[in-house]
């Protein structure tokens, strides 16, 4: 295809690290002991394990290859839907791995750890105002952490009201997290269908809600990318009958400076600093999921909170009703540092510009894709776009096969085959870091595999052919594991 | 702003193309009612050279400063960490890749992690190691509540005191909303876990125990692994100090069926307790009750060996409120990173390094007994241990500060019964410098 950023290249094998290396090697400075050697009961001993010696060449040869097998943001263009692939900056590594933040001990006293407190706090504050909530703790370690948390803040408001709650409204569109976590609490997932327009209808819940129910989760903008416009109305009705209101925020990138959560009737908000505040998604983690909440329930977030007095930080941990402590520590600090200097060098405009132009992206894609693609909800989406694989069905060509074409000509595909509720979903999230020129190739190359699939499907059907290896049989290793070399 | 590129240019042509004739048109669906009112309340843009200027005013309030010694470990060890792994893992491959659902073009990670999976299971001595938790203290309530699930009718969990404090504070608020109860054991004088009242509680799903444990006692595991079976429970073994095991008989050769822990000094830096590392595994036989990704290997249309996620049925995106835990993200690259500590630092390294770490403490231990001080626990431990002075610490603490030296955590505000006594930690990084220097103040 003329213009696709994939061409070809030379990849180099590399085995497995116990393939590798030979006894005696070493990759890594260990000091020859300044101490006398000391006596150990030898039943305590054990043989130590088997691993290989390497030596710190084998160690970097091994792993520059293994990098070059992978795709990251910075190799090109990850249109990944509900993930926010934005570019992650630089200079938020550089304090990361500033030598005061990472040999910080957890367990020194307050007085001796200002900076990091100081960091905690206004990064607190700064995540409440954004999002217009009251109150944030940034303790949850990933999005998921963040909807545990949200989840035991429902159970406990509702056992400080003495209401026996024992259902939670979810709708059809919700994140396979969200039923996961609400089960992790007991509540039973009383599933809610979407209504024709891609969002949900008032009535539906006004049917479903009562007085055993603790209230909804809902996404919003929603996994199909569409504002939930009757959020309002609904967090009404829940809320008459006694429940909580809990937003999955991992599409908040739409949002910024345009929505106030708190004003949508949202009562307890989680966000991912790995999607929309640009930290690293380091090939499935270490993310962050603080979780918000409006006044009123800010008793119950985990402890400890870090709070101010004059111009001194501390650790607050009395706190009686709070729901405890779901980390070890204070949370992923290392990738609170890369959000809060991102904050930092956007301020408020920018974040809003973040928003206006991850929502200008994806509308510009959808327009120039309807037609060849068929769009789920011909409606305004937000910061992504759904369509599904309905107009190649007749080549026999699916979402997966153009999915995979796509990665030989250079790009990550967009998310696919989610949300469940549309069939054979392509779900494009472009976000606001890419630029116009960019999307214009990206849209001409779709063009083509679309064209492809109708002129040429066999090779779509057995791409990809450009990378390390083709398509893997993952039956095979769902049916006979084999986790360990 | 440098990572905006859209010019105003750019920007009317977008514009024309979708049919509007300003930003404000493009979120129609948006009601006035949920708008955000003015402009968000947070400071001005900092270009790079203030954002650098603000860091270092952020980094100037750290009181202990990187070239001082901290003496503390409580889960959080200082290590020294090879140049060559902040070097590989900045790789942008690595560090700006999703979670591998696209095989094909994440090999790198993917191998990565079955290598991660493999070494992890041979140092924690179980038949499968996943591919991460957030942290030891969630890898412990996950695994309470993964016993709760292998047992099907059980409603009961034990618990050490001798268990890392904030650990125990995790599992409570896991187990909190759930009809399952936890149970505290006590610890002896000699330091090691009570098991003697197992016997007393019926409906017993699983108990955990962890070694070396948080007094830096090393606990005997396969007896307490024989207690515990014989109560019909599961034995849940945990650990903070993972390097223990290049010396010391790791938890899997002694019973044990589910292995817990933090692996944070496998070359990933304190960093005020996060990002962390959450290893986990387990018997064969329980496999498909593990929370957390797996990766697994198979061939491609070739032929060829290649990796991929796999048993995926366990989890949230398939399986959802019934799936065996609700986790997604994990701790990708510090998953790679302890990889990379692993196969830098080698089998022969790893046991030279964790009998540095045994010995150093030992010598500590040896010498402040001849300045007076008391071993609060007789027990055997690796590198960390529990000491008393006749006279108040206090002061002999306040002065080795001025030395740069953090000697040890007092432990009264977590055991009340252990107020006035310290949790020193002793690792490869102590010079024997520092440890004469630490005795010499207790001296005076």
């Amino acid at each position: 295809m003329k213009n696709a950023p994939g061409i070809s290249g030379l990849i180099l094998n590399e085995p497995l690290l116990w393939e590798k290396g030979k006894k005696g090697r070493n990759g890594m400075s260990v000091s020859d002991s300044d101490v006398p050697a000391a006596p150990l009961a030898e039943e305590l001993v054990g043989e130590g394990p088997d691993f290989p010696d390497l030596s710190e060449v084998d160690v970097v040869r091994h792993y520059t290859r293994l990098s070059q097998w992978n795709f990251g943001v910075d190799t090109g263009l990850y249109p990944l839907g509900s993930c926010t692939m934005k570019y992650n900056p630089k200079i938020n590594e550089k304090h990361a791995a500033a030598p005061e933040i990472t040999s910080a001990h957890p367990m020194l006293s307050d007085e001796q750890s200002q900076g990091t407190l100081k960091l905690m706090y206004e990064l607190q504050n700064y995540l409440a105002i954004i999002t217009g909530m009251d109150s944030v703790s940034v303790q949850p370690a990933a999005g998921a952490h963040g909807e545990l948390a949200g989840m035991l803040i429902f159970a406990a408001y509702h056992k400080s009201r003495g209401s026996k709650r024992t259902k939670i409204l979810m709708p059809d569109t919700a994140h396979g997290t969200n039923p996961a976590s609400a089960a992790l609490c007991g509540y039973k997932p009383v599933p809610v269908k979407s209504g024709e327009r891609g969002i949900l209808e008032v009535e539906l819940i006004r049917e479903l809600m009562d007085e055993e129910t603790a209230g909804i989760m809902i996404t919003n903008p929603n996994t199909l990318g569409l504002f939930e416009e009757n959020i309002r109305e609904i967090a009404d009705i829940v809320h008459e009958k006694g429940g909580l209101v809990y937003a999955d925020g991992a599409n908040l990138n739409a949002i910024m400076g345009i929505v106030d959560s708190k004003k949508c009737g949202i009562d307890v908000l989680h966000l991912n600093l790995h999607k929309t505040f640009s930290t690293p998604h380091g090939g499935g983690g270490p993310g962050a999921g603080p979780v918000c909440v409006v006044e009123e329930l800010a008793k119950f977030l985990p402890a400890p909170l870090v709070e101010k007095d004059g111009d001194k930080y501390r650790l607050e941990h009395n706190r009686p009703e709070s729901v405890g402590r779901i980390h070890g520590f204070f949370g992923n600090f290392g990738v609170l540092v890369r959000a809060y200097c991102y904050i930092l060098s956007m301020g408020a405009e920018n974040l809003k510009k973040v928003s206006q132009y991850a929502v200008l992206n994806a509308c510009y894609i959808k327009e120039h894709l309807k037609g060849h693609l068929h769009l789920a909800y011909n409606r305004p989406c937000m910061h992504e776009a759904v369509f599904t694989d309905r107009f190649q069905l007749e080549y026999k060509v699916s979402t997966l096969d153009m999915a995979k074409r796509l990665m030989d000509c250079g790009y990550h595909p967009p998310t696919i085959y989610f949300p469940l509720v549309v069939h054979g979903a392509i779900m494009i999230e472009p976000t606001e870091t890419e630029c116009l020129e960019d999307l214009d190739t990206f849209i001409e190359v779709f063009k083509g595999v679309v064209e492809e699939a109708k002129e040429n499907p066999d090779l779509l059907g057995s791409s990809p052919q450009r990378f390390k290896v083709k398509r893997l049989d993952e039956t095979r290793a769902a049916r006979n594991p084999c986790l360990t070399g | 702003m440098r990572y905006l590129p859209h010019t105003d240019e750019d920007i009317q042509i977008m514009m024309d193309k979708i049919g509007v004739a300003s930003l404000e048109e493009i979120f129609p669906t948006v009601p006035q009612d949920c708008r955000y009112q003015g402009t968000m309340d947070i400071p001005d843009p900092y270009t790079e050279w203030d954002l650098n200027s603000h860091m270092d005013e952020i980094r100037e309030l750290m009181d202990v400063k990187p070239d001082y010694k901290v003496l503390i470990g409580a889960g959080s060890y200082d290590h020294h960490i090879p140049t060559i792994i902040p070097s590989l893992t900045s790789r942008s491959e690595f560090l700006t890749a999703y979670t591998p659902y696209q095989p094909e073009m994440a090999q790198g990670t993917l191998q990565g992690l079955f290598e991660y999976q493999t070494l992890a299971s041979r140092l924690l001595g179980v038949d499968v190691a996943n591919a991460s938790m957030y942290d030891g203290a969630s890898a412990l309530a996950e695994a309470l509540l993964m016993g709760i699930r292998v047992s099907r009718k059980k409603t009961k969990v034990a618990v050490s005191r001798a268990i890392h404090p904030h650990y125990r504070q995790v599992v409570e608020a896991y187990f909190r909303p759930t009809e399952f109860e936890v149970i505290e054991l006590p610890y002896l004088p000699d330091g090691k876990t009570d098991l003697q009242g197992l016997d007393d509680i019926d409906d017993l799903a699983a108990v955990a125990v962890q070694s070396p444990n948080f007094f830096g006692v090393i606990e005997d595991l396969q007896t307490a692994g024989e207690r515990i079976h014989e109560v019909g429970a599961l034995f849940v073994a945990g650990f903070t100090e993972p390097l223990a095991f290049g010396l010391l008989k790791n938890p899997g050769s002694q019973g044990a069926d589910i292995v817990c822990g933090e692996g944070q000094s496998l070359g990933i830096a304190r960093s005020f307790g996060g990002p962390a590392l959450g290893m986990f595994g387990c018997k064969d036989k329980f496999l498909r009750s593990m929370p957390g990704r797996l990766v697994g290997e198979t061939v491609d249309l070739d032929g060829k060996r290649g990796f991929v996620l796999t048993l995926s049925t366990r989890e949230q995106h398939i399986r959802r409120e019934k799936a065996t835990s609700n986790i997604c993200s994990n701790q990708g690259i510090c998953t790679i990173t302890a990889t990379m500590y692993m196969a830098a630092l080698g089998g022969t390294g790893l046991r030279k390094l964790a009998r540095l770490n045994y010995d150093k403490a030992e010598y500590l231990k040896a010498e402040l007994a001849k300045a007076g001080a008391k071993m609060t626990f007789e027990s055997a431990g690796f590198n960390e241990f529990v000491v008393e002075f006749d006279e108040d610490f206090r002061p002999v603490y306040d002065q080795l500060v001025k030395k740069k030296i953090i000697a040890g955590l007092e432990l009264g505000r977590f055991y009340p019964e252990l107020a006035g006594k310290y949790l020193f930690c002793v690792t490869e990084t102590a010079s024997r410098e520092v440890l004469d220097t630490v005795v010499r103040e207790v001296k005076k």
